[in-house]
This record gives structure tokens, C-alpha cells and sequence, in this order.
């Protein structure tokens, strides 16, 4: 067990360097940095000293290797279109943006579980068919075309959310937090429900799934045989069953909804990570894209990371099918 | 000798093809669509979207993507049912004085074709990849697989984002227009590919050790015949209900790009471009511009994701 | 799970801060953000208008666009090339320094910086002499009657304060740099800024010990907290549901909504800005173009071809919902220049157009692209798109390009495009700022190549006329050589349109930089 969990470790590591080396390259070939630095009026010399003082003269690996040394100290560079040090940028929209993912999983999980159980052990009934249309419906339906919906319902029309922001925040330390305040609660909503709809329709359709192939196993058939309970069956058996794939799910899936909450931020002008990022691809802005790429791939590392251990330490059998019929 | 070609299937591919669908018209997979109406229209749906969208130029009553053929004044006409429409535009008129039918139409067609490309683009290469990685193993398959769980672990938005925030910093701007769709089928393909790489693999794997592809090995059949006749035939369901959610996917991802503003350009518009320009009118007053435009990617969307779920469940043996 | 939540709400009750009640704040929205706080690192309207609450100039401009003193109580031209300002006593910084002639020598000097982007507003002065506290004389390397209009852009920083936080050059905004100026600011204005979160929020709360308090009738506003909505619908959704008070750029497709909705009011009025298309008239061959060896935008009869090929009128009707007024020349009616007769528009007509290729040699027509930005003007995207379609009925192919401003504007100033939306606003009201950075032979932001000898020469000259009589007279020569070589297309000129809360009140302006020390909440 040692030697796997140090086998996704050694896994994660190399996921880094290349996407180190993808943000590298982005950074360094992409475009010219000198013309984004300096104004128009700079001469030729003033160009040529830039580029030695920034070392784009050295040999590549040597390049590599500094880059890699300033991003983990956080230096990304500057953004080319807000003029201000990447880092700072980004360290102060993360918050918005794990506050609002953490929201949306939480709001997916509390409400899509309950509904998966339901359509599984009811899977006949009218309801059941009815929830999953509807769910289908829901992974149709665009992430930015229930945000518009949203904010015309309830922020236009009934006036009772806010349409855009985070509301009042409360600054703890280098974090800021919009959970502290009613304000913050109320701005959250929309933004979470339109980020967590696709999710939500996802476990739903998991659960259900995972639910209706372990009432079908044998020890299933088996603990009714024996006469037990369907209530016991159902939450003391099957449930607990199901859970484990659920939870890679939910695990792996906080890479989707980080990508998503691109589309969301955008809707509803939230101030996080996601905005920043698609703004900066509209102007190019390389700095805060191969920052975002990094960030972005070490939150979905970390967390399929800590999956995969989990995984690992609860059930080794099943380590390797799971992932690939998830297909995420 | 001819034992052993007895085990080798030796039907061309038409035939092999007839026997497929004689199959298919026997099998429990018709049984199962013709016996669930949604199904039924979720296909007859996307088979009509389909039709159109290849038949534009004879469907739509307008062509939106010739400039020449608009005039402004046109603009801002609601459906002709309601006061001041217009009988020439059945659903209204976009603020440039398309017809918002006709741009549904087109638009859906550009949707639909970035759709279909992307996958195939997706199932090409994820196919080509697995099946070589699965039948030639070794470090090469490890290599290649390590780098489709490195992709996957990177939700497909993102790279498409990046790839089009790459091509945009990287490409000179007056090629931009020409080739922006090019840009958007690529990255929203790319984006795609390991989920068929990986089932290539594993039915390349599975296929590789059995005794009729060792037979034919012995007889001197080359190895790109054995994956083309007898492996990639096995892949082909679980390909198609990947190919098929994936392409709902692919229309979503698009019409998101274009949302964003990253998409395909403005004077030719796809579903999503027309539901971005369409948003900006969303409380003026004239939502007609971005309510069919939605309602059609919607409803295209679920019918598409109807028939990949039926799919899925109907070739699920463990389902029945 | 209930009970848990129903604690969380109570302790978050009392965590709340008792937000004072009584408090004015006005809650104000626009597209972009300012893109600095150095008040001499960008010279853009909407930086400007977040400067302008808090630091001031030596002018300024009141809402008819009248100068009027603001730092400085007086001026008067003692020599052609000496202007002697008397300086406003008893002015503060909010740090508390008094103000003086020292702050603004430092301050006019540090805005002529390398690195500052107002250089070229102020580059005839040669030195700025302080005759004693609150007194300064400028002097000047040639006659500039028009210094003081000039001046209406530039504030004045604390010289003590610039040199404790280290910020005596201006910020470089075009390297990269980031200075404590960008982030803080210590004006005289009427506000302080509390917080400046870049792309989020702003915040402004009153400065009690503004001068300007004792001087006009005093402002009730007690808090600014400034949020830019980037999204034209969310915008809108903000102020229909009453998040914001004031936005300064709501779209013009809404207007009617917002008119109509209670406790709202919509103010318009005919902005200092025109609106047009550059041509690139002065290269061998086009970049974007099929036709080889010959540049299709150099033959006049091409240009007004194109002029006539616009239908600005369904422009005005339908995209800009009439709130435009269809212009003949690139200024608008209050600069010093403008006549009637220089504003009119051949009138369109696509027949005679055509006929106009024809005889230039171009019947089949030509392909080119067209540079548009999509996040500047008042409906610019849509502008171009609708150019597209009315040039492709007189046989021009256009692509079209629309960009963010950021990446639109450099292609201008580095002669990277052939043809081009561009708009200009004249902050001095006179038609000398237009020839200067337009029309003058290689200037950085005449796209077009334009040059002519004689317009160069009127510029140079009417730059240092003191009579006012013969200046005009060469201004209108100049205005007459322009138009009749038809160097810009121009379309229209633009018109500010506010969304402001019922609540307050505020005077609009047509440099679009409201000043938020002139608006008063009602009750």
C-alpha cells in the first residue's frame, strides 16, 4: 500500500512538471514578452537590455529552471493587461473562487444523493422518471443560460438576490469571506445553484446507477434471503456501498466545477479566479493564463491525489476500473 | 490449414455491415427504442435538426450569412405572431436584421458541424492512440496513457480555453476569422480524446491475447488488419455512447466558447454566438433574439444526450 | 442540519457590523475599471473620472463645460510666454499638509515625466517658477494660449507625501511598473480612497476637510463604493433590482426598461466625442487586401464611395436607438472650429457609390479586414457589423476583427491596420487637439498616414496664435483641406446617456466624467 500511495505521489509530480513545462513555454514563446513590457517609443537597445535583464538570452532549461524556481516561490510575472504582479491578482480572487466551489459541491452532494437513492429504489414510479428527465434536461441545458435565467427570475423580476458580486465581505487575515454575512449568503445562491446544477444532475445519475448495480449483487439478493429489512438493506448495505465511487466523483469533479466556475464568474461578475482567467484570454494577457493553468492543475492534482490515497486505503480492489468508467 | 481459417472471419466489411443491421433489426436495441416514445422523438428530433442544418441554403428562408442580403432596417422585428412582426421573419429579426429562423438554422448547422468534427477529431485520434497503445503495450503504451491521465485530469473548458487563448496570442490576426472555427474544433477536440483512447486500449488488450488474432499472427496477417477487422468492431458500441454524449458535449462546449466571447466570429454566428449577442436584448424588451436561439441549443442538446443515454443502458447487458 | 444553520444565521447576526443607517452611499457601476490611481499614469476617461473624486486640478470644468477655478483662484498670460496662476489658500491634503505652490511645481513636472502620460498635453513648458506660497508662474518654450486648457486633466499631488512613499516619477504604465500611487492616493479632492480593489471595488468616503465645502453648497454623499459590471445584462439587472445607484454607461437597448422603472431616471446629453472610420491611404498596397500593387483607399473617389455607401441614419435609428447625431466631421458641436455647414454628410446613396468604384477601377470590388474593438465605444461591434453589410453592397468584402481596446488600439499606433473604428474626444474644446494627434504628418495616432504639408503647417502655426480672430481663420482653412480630402469617414457624434437612482441627483456632463461632489441624495 506504501509503494502505491508513493506511485500517485511520484504520478502527481510528473502531472506538475509537465504542466510546468506547458505554462513555460506559454509564457516564454507565445507571443513577445519585451513588446507587452515595454512602450512603443522603446529603441532597439532598450529592448535588447530588457531581454538580457530578464535572462530570455540564457539556454531554455536554464529558462525552465528559473521559471519553475519563481513559481514556487508564487512569481508569475506581471499582467500584461492589469499591470500588477500575477501573484497578488491571483491571491486575491482565490478566495471567491474556493468559496463558491466549496458551495456548489455542498449544494450538489446535500441534494443529489437523496434524489439518486430515491430514483433507484423507486425506479418504476412515475416521480423517478419524471426527476431523471428533468435531470437530463438540467445537463442540457447551458451553465450560462441558467445563470441569465436566474438573474432575470429572481434578481429583475422578483428583486429578492443580488445579480452580480459577492456582497459584503469580511477579511480574515490574507482570506477574505463572504460566508460570514447575510449579505455574502444572499449574493452566493445563484452563482452556487447555477455551478452545482450540472453536478448535482451528475451524482443523481451516479447514485442511481451505483445504487441499482449493488441491490443487484449478490449479497444484496442474499441479505434479503435472510429476511432482513428493506430499510436495512437499502441504507445499511446498498448505500454504504455506493458510496466510495461517489465520493471520486465528487472529488475529481472539483476540477469541473473550477473549469466551470469560469462561465459562472462571468454571469454573475464574480470576483474570482475564473473571471481574471477569461479575461485574460480575451486580451492575451499570457502572465495570469500559464498562472491560472498552474493553479488551476494544482488544485485538480492535489485532489485527485488525496482521491486516489483514499481510495487506496479503502478499497484496493477496486483502484483501477473505477476512474475510467467515470470518464471524467 | 483450414481449421484454423475457420476461425477467422473472412467477410468483407460491406457484408460484414448487412449482417450488422440484420442484426441490429433483430435485436433487442430496436426493441428497446421503438418501445420508448421520448427516445423516439429524441431521434426523430436530432435527425431533423441534421437534415436542416446540411439543407440550410433550401430550409432557411433568408441567407444571414451573406452581408449583402441585410439591411438594418430590418432589425429588431419581433415573431411575426406578435404586434409589429413581421410576416418575411417568422421568429423575428436579430439587431443586425437577421432572420432569426434562418440564423437558427445556419447557426445550428456551424454548431452541429464543430460538434460532429470535434468528436471525430476526438474519436480519431483517441482510437488511433489506444489501439496502438493497447496492442504495442510496453513503455509506449505506459507513456501514452500517462499523458491521456495527465489530460484528463484537466477539465476539457479549460484546454479548449487555453488552446484558443494560445492560438489567438499566437496567429497573426487577419488569418483569425478564417480559420477561428478550425481553432474552435481543434480545441474543443483535443479537449476530448483520452475517454476513446482509453476504451481503445482496453478492448485492444483484450482482444490482443485471444487465440484467433495469435492465429492470425501465424498466417502472416499484419497487425493494423487484425485491429481494424476484429478489434475495432468490439469498441464500436461503447465508442458510439461516448461519441454520442460527446457530441452533446461538443455543442455545449462551443456554444459556452462563443458565449465567452472566444468562439466562432460574429457574422457567421452559431447558437451560442446568437444566445451571446441575444443576452445584451435579454431585458429590452426583445427576447426573441436569444429565447429560440436557446430554446433550439436546448432542445438539440437533451435530444442528443436522450439518444446517448438510451444507448448506453440499451448496450448495458447488466440494464436489461 | 436546520438547527445548525439557524445558528450560523444568529452568530452572523452578531458578527455583523451595525451598519450606519443614516449614511449616504452612493453605490456606482460602469463597464471598466480605472486602470491606475497614479493620477499621471493613463490618460483615459474612465481613470479620470475615478481620479477626479479624489484629487483636483489647477481648472476645472463645471457641468456646462465652462473652466472654472478649482486649486487655482486666478490666471492671466503676464508675458506671450509666462502664465501666472494665484493659488487657493487653505487647502488640505488628506494627510493633512497644507497645499502650495511647491505641490504643483512638483506636480506639473512629474506629469512632463518620461513615464507619464499627460507629457504630451503640457510639453511647451519649460519650467515652473514659484513666486512665493500661493503663487506660480509657467513658463513656456513658445506662446501656448491654450496651456490653461490643457491643465483641465492634470492633478495635483502632494510633493511631501509623492516623496515619502517614494512615487516622484509617474507611474510607467506601459513597462509594467506598479508604484505605492497606484494602490493609494492623498489628493485635495472631495473624497479620500478607502480601499482599492483593482477589477472588484472601490471605495471613496468624504473628505470632511475639503475646501471646496465652505466654497459650493456642501454635498451630502458620505461613501462612494465604485463596482465595475463588465456584463452589459448584469449591469442592467443591478440597477433595475436597486444594487447600484448610478451607472455611468447603461446600454442603449435598455434605456426604454430603464426609463420605465420605477424610481429610476435616465439623463442624457450630446457628449465631446465623434466616432469614425481610418483608412490607411498612404501605403503602396494594403495589408489585408486581394489587390496587389496599388492601394484601393488611396483614390478619393474609393473613400466617398464608402462614405456614401453607410446609411447612417439606420445606424442612428437602430443600433444607436436614436441616441446619436450623425456627424460630417470627427468634432463635435461645442469645439472651437465647428460650423453647420463643415457637419454635413454627402447623403447616402449606395447607387452613386457603386458607380464611384466603377470609375476608380474597382466594379468586381476588393477585399479588406476591418479593426473594430468591442468594448469601448457605444455599440462598436455592432457598428462595424452593420459597415460590413452595407460596404458588401457595394462590392467591398469585409472581414471584420473586434478586439478588446487594449488590443485594438496598439494595431492603430503601430500601423498595423488598413482600416479602422477610432473615436476622439477633445478634453481642450478646440479643434487644434484634433490636427495635433490626428491629422499631423507621423503622429502616433493618425493610422491613416495622412500628410499634408500645408495642414502640418496650420497646426504649427495656430498652436501659438494669440489672436483669436486669425487663429480661427487658420483653423477653418484646415478644417476646409480635411474635408475636402476625406481622410476619416466619420459617423457619428456620441451621447452620453446616465442611469441614476430617483435618490440622488446629479448634473450631467458632457465630458462623461461625472463629479460625484455636484450630486445630492434627496432625502
Amino acid at each position: 500500500m506504501g509503494f502505491l500511495i508513493l506511485n500517485r505521489v511520484f504520478q502527481a509530480a510528473l502531472v506538475m512538471i509537465v504542466v510546468a513545462m506547458a505554462a513555460f513555454v506559454l509564457s516564454n514563446y507565445v507571443g513577445d514578452p519585451i513588446s507587452n513590457m515595454v512602450g512603443q517609443e522603446a529603441t532597439q537597445e532598450d529592448r535588447d537590455q530588457l531581454r538580457e535583464d530578464l535572462g530570455l538570452n540564457d539556454p531554455a532549461p536554464v529558462q525552465f529552471v528559473r521559471f519553475i524556481g519563481n513559481a514556487l516561490q508564487g512569481d508569475f510575472g506581471i499582467s500584461y493587461r492589469l499591470q500588477r504582479p500575477v501573484s497578488d491578482l491571483v491571491a486575491e480572487r482565490l478566495p471567491a473562487t474556493l468559496e463558491l466551489v466549496m458551495v456548489s459541491a455542498i449544494f450538489a452532494l446535500v441534494v443529489g444523493i437523496p434524489l439518486g437513492i430515491f430514483t433507484a429504489l423507486y425506479r418504476t414510479f412515475w416521480g423517478s422518471r419524471l426527476i431523471l428527465t428533468v435531470s437530463l434536461a438540467g445537463v442540457s441545458l447551458p451553465t450560462f443560460v441558467v445563470g441569465i435565467l436566474l438573474i432575470y427570475v429572481f434578481s429583475v423580476t422578483l428583486q429578492w438576490l443580488p445579480s452580480f458580486g459577492r456582497g459584503e465581505t469580511t477579511a480574515l487575515g490574507g482570506w477574505t469571506t463572504g460566508l460570514l454575512t447575510v449579505d455574502g449568503w444572499r449574493a452566493i445562491i445563484m452563482p452556487a445553484i447555477t455551478l452545482g446544477l450540472y453536478q448535482l444532475t451528475l451524482i443523481l445519475r451516479l447514485v442511481r446507477a451505483e445504487m441499482l448495480e449493488v441491490l443487484r449483487t449478490d449479497y444484496i439478493k442474499f441479505a434479503r434471503a435472510r429476511g432482513l429489512t428493506n430499510r436495512a438493506i437499502n441504507f445499511g448495505h446498498a448505500l454504504k456501498n455506493t458510496m466510495i465511487p461517489v465520493i471520486t466523483i465528487v472529488g475529481l469533479n472539483i476540477g469541473g466545477l473550477i473549469a466551470f466556475s469560469i462561465v459562472t464568474e462571468t454571469v454573475f461578475q464574480w470576483p474570482g479566479m475564473g473571471l481574471l482567467f477569461v479575461q485574460a484570454v480575451q486580451f492575451a494577457d499570457v502572465p495570469v493564463m500559464s498562472a491560472y493553468l498552474v493553479l488551476a492543475s494544482l488544485i485538480f492534482v492535489l485532489t485527485n491525489l488525496v482521491v486516489d490515497i483514499l481510495y487506496v486505503v479503502i478499497d484496493p480492489r477496486l483502484r483501477t476500473e473505477r476512474r475510467v468508467k467515470a470518464g471524467v | 490449414m483450414t481449421d484454423q481459417q475457420a476461425h477467422i472471419p473472412h467477410q468483407s466489411l460491406g457484408s460484414r455491415m448487412v449482417d450488422g443491421i440484420r442484426r441490429f433489426a433483430g435485436s433487442d436495441l430496436l426493441y428497446s427504442f421503438v418501445r420508448q416514445p421520448v427516445v423516439v422523438v429524441a431521434f426523430l428530433i436530432t435527425v431533423i435538426f441534421i437534415l436542416a442544418a446540411i439543407f440550410a441554403p433550401l430550409v432557411a428562408p433568408h441567407d444571414p450569412f451573406n452581408p449583402a442580403s441585410l439591411s438594418l432596417m430590418d432589425s429588431f422585428f419581433p415573431p411575426s405572431w406578435v404586434e409589429g412582426g413581421d410576416a418575411r421573419f417568422l421568429l423575428g429579426t436579430d439587431n443586425q436584421g437577421r432572420d432569426i429562423f434562418s440564423t437558427i438554422i445556419y447557426g445550428a448547422r456551424i454548431s452541429l458541424m464543430v460538434g460532429f468534427a470535434a468528436v471525430v477529431f476526438s474519436i480519431a485520434l483517441g482510437v488511433l492512440v489506444g489501439l496502438i497503445s493497447g496492442f504495442v503495450g510496453g513503455w509506449f503504451d505506459a507513456l501514452l496513457m500517462r499523458f491521456a491521465d495527465i489530460q484528463l485530469t484537466i477539465p476539457g473548458l479549460l484546454i479548449a480555453l487555453l488552446v484558443d487563448g494560445i492560438a489567438r496570442t499566437a496567429l497573426p490576426s487577419d488569418m483569425r476569422e478564417e480559420i477561428a472555427i478550425y481553432v474552435v474544433i481543434f480545441a474543443i477536440g483535443i479537449s476530448n480524446w483520452p475517454q476513446y483512447a482509453r476504451v481503445a486500449r482496453s478492448g485492444a488488450m483484450s482482444e490482443k491475447v485471444k487465440d484467433y488474432v495469435a492465429s492470425a499472427r501465424i498466417i502472416g496477417t499484419p497487425s493494423w488488419v487484425i485491429l481494424l477487422r476484429h478489434v475495432l468492431p468490439n469498441i464500436l458500441g461503447p465508442v458510439l455512447v461516448l461519441g454520442t454524449i460527446g457530441l452533446a458535449l461538443a455543442i455545449t462546449s462551443e456554444a459556452t466558447l462563443s458565449f465567452l466571447g472566444v468562439g466562432v466570429p460574429p457574422t457567421t454566428p452559431s447558437l451560442g454566438t446568437l444566445i451571446r449577442i441575444g443576452n445584451d436584448f435579454l431585458f429590452s424588451g426583445e427576447w426573441w433574439i436569444t429565447l429560440f436561439p436557446s430554446g433550439a441549443l436546448v432542445v438539440l442538446v437533451l435530444a442528443v444526450n436522450l439518444l446517448g443515454d438510451w444507448l448506453r443502458d440499451a448496450l448495458n447487458p447488466k440494464l436489461r | 442540519m436546520t438547527r445548525l444553520f439557524i445558528a450560523i444565521c444568529v452568530v452572523m447576526g452578531m458578527v455583523l457590523p451595525a451598519a450606519a443607517q443614516d449614511e449616504n452611499v452612493l453605490r456606482w457601476a460602469s463597464r471598466g475599471d480605472a486602470l491606475t490611481f497614479d493620477p499621471h499614469g493613463q490618460n483615459e476617461t474612465p481613470t479620470i473620472t475615478a481620479l477626479t473624486q479624489v484629487y483636483e486640478t489647477l481648472v476645472s470644468r463645471d457641468a456646462a463645460l465652462t473652466l472654472m477655478p478649482r486649486l487655482a483662484t486666478s490666471w492671466e498670460i503676464t508675458e506671450p510666454t509666462v502664465w501666472e496662476f494665484q493659488l487657493r489658500e487653505g487647502v488640505t491634503f488628506h494627510d493633512g499638509t497644507p497645499f502650495t505652490a511647491e505641490d504643483v511645481a512638483f506636480s506639473l513636472t512629474r506629469a512632463q515625466g518620461d513615464s507619464s502620460d499627460f507629457r504630451s498635453l503640457i510639453n511647451t513648458i519649460e519650467s515652473v517658477e514659484v513666486v512665493s506660497d500661493h503663487v506660480v508662474r509657467v513658463h513656456t518654450s513658445v506662446p501656448t494660449p491654450l496651456l490653461v486648457a490643457n491643465l483641465t486633466d492634470v492633478f495635483i499631488m502632494s510633493a511631501a507625501w509623492s516623496s515619502t512613499h517614494n512615487v516622484e516619477e509617474a507611474q510607467d504604465f506601459a513597462a509594467g511598473e506598479e508604484n505605492y500611487a497606484v494602490r493609494h492616493a492623498n489628493g485635495t479632492g472631495p473624497f479620500t480612497l478607502e480601499l482599492r480593489e483593482p477589477d472588484i471595488r472601490s471605495v471613496f468616503t468624504r473628505f470632511d476637510g475639503w475646501w471646496g465645502l465652505e466654497v459650493f453648497e456642501p454635498h451630502n454623499v458620505d461613501r462612494i463604493i465604485y463596482t465595475p459590471i463588465t456584463n452589459d445584462a448584469t449591469r442592467v439587472a443591478a440597477i433595475l433590482s436597486g444594487e447600484v445607484d448610478f451607472v455611468l454607461d447603461p446600454p442603449l437597448q435598455d434605456l426604454r426598461r430603464l426609463e420605465s422603472a420605477p424610481g429610476l431616471q435616465v439623463q442624457q446629453t450630446a457628449q465631446v466625442r465623434t466616432i469614425f472610420f481610418g483608412l490607411d491611404q498612404a501605403s503602396d498596397e494594403l495589408r489585408s487586401s486581394n489587390i496587389r500593387g496599388a492601394n484601393p483607399f488611396a483614390d478619393r473617389r474609393v473613400r466617398l464611395a464608402m462614405y456614401q455607401a453607410i446609411d447612417i441614419d439606420a445606424i442612428q435609428s437602430r443600433i444607436m436607438r436614436g441616441l446619436s447625431q450623425p456627424a460630417g466631421v470627427i468634432i463635435s458641436p461645442p469645439i472651437n472650429g465647428h460650423t453647420a455647414a463643415l457637419d454635413t454628410r454627402p447623403g447616402f446613396d449606395p447607387d452613386a457609390a457603386r458607380q464611384l468604384m466603377a470609375d476608380a477601377g474597382y466594379a468586381d470590388g476588393f477585399s479588406v479586414t476591418l479593426d473594430c474593438p468591442n468594448n469601448r465605444y457605444v455599440n462598436d461591434e455592432a457598428i462595424c457589423q452593420a459597415t460590413v453589410a452595407m460596404l458588401a453592397r457595394i462590392g467591398i468584402e469585409v472581414t471584420l476583427d473586434a478586439q478588446p481596446k487594449s488590443l485594438h488600439f496598439p494595431k492603430i499606433d503601430n500601423r498595423e491596420t488598413d482600416f479602422y473604428m477610432q473615436g476622439w474626444g477633445v478634453p481642450t474644446l478646440d479643434s487644434e487637439y484634433v490636427f495635433q494627434f490626428l491629422y499631423y504628418t507621423g503622429r502616433r495616432n493618425n493610422g491613416t498616414g495622412y500628410s499634408n504639408a500645408r495642414l502640418d503647417e496650420l497646426t504649427d502655426l495656430m498652436a501659438q496664435e494669440l489672436d483669436e480672430a486669425r487663429r480661427n481663420e487658420m483653423i477653418a482653412e484646415a478644417w476646409a483641406i480635411a474635408t475636402e480630402d476625406i481622410v476619416f469617414l466619420p459617423l457619428h457624434h456620441q451621447v452620453i446617456v446616465w442611469a441614476v437612482s430617483d435618490e440622488f441627483d446629479q448634473p450631467i456632463v458632457a465630458n462623461n466624467t461625472p463629479q460625484f461632489y455636484m450630486g445630492r441624495f434627496t432625502d
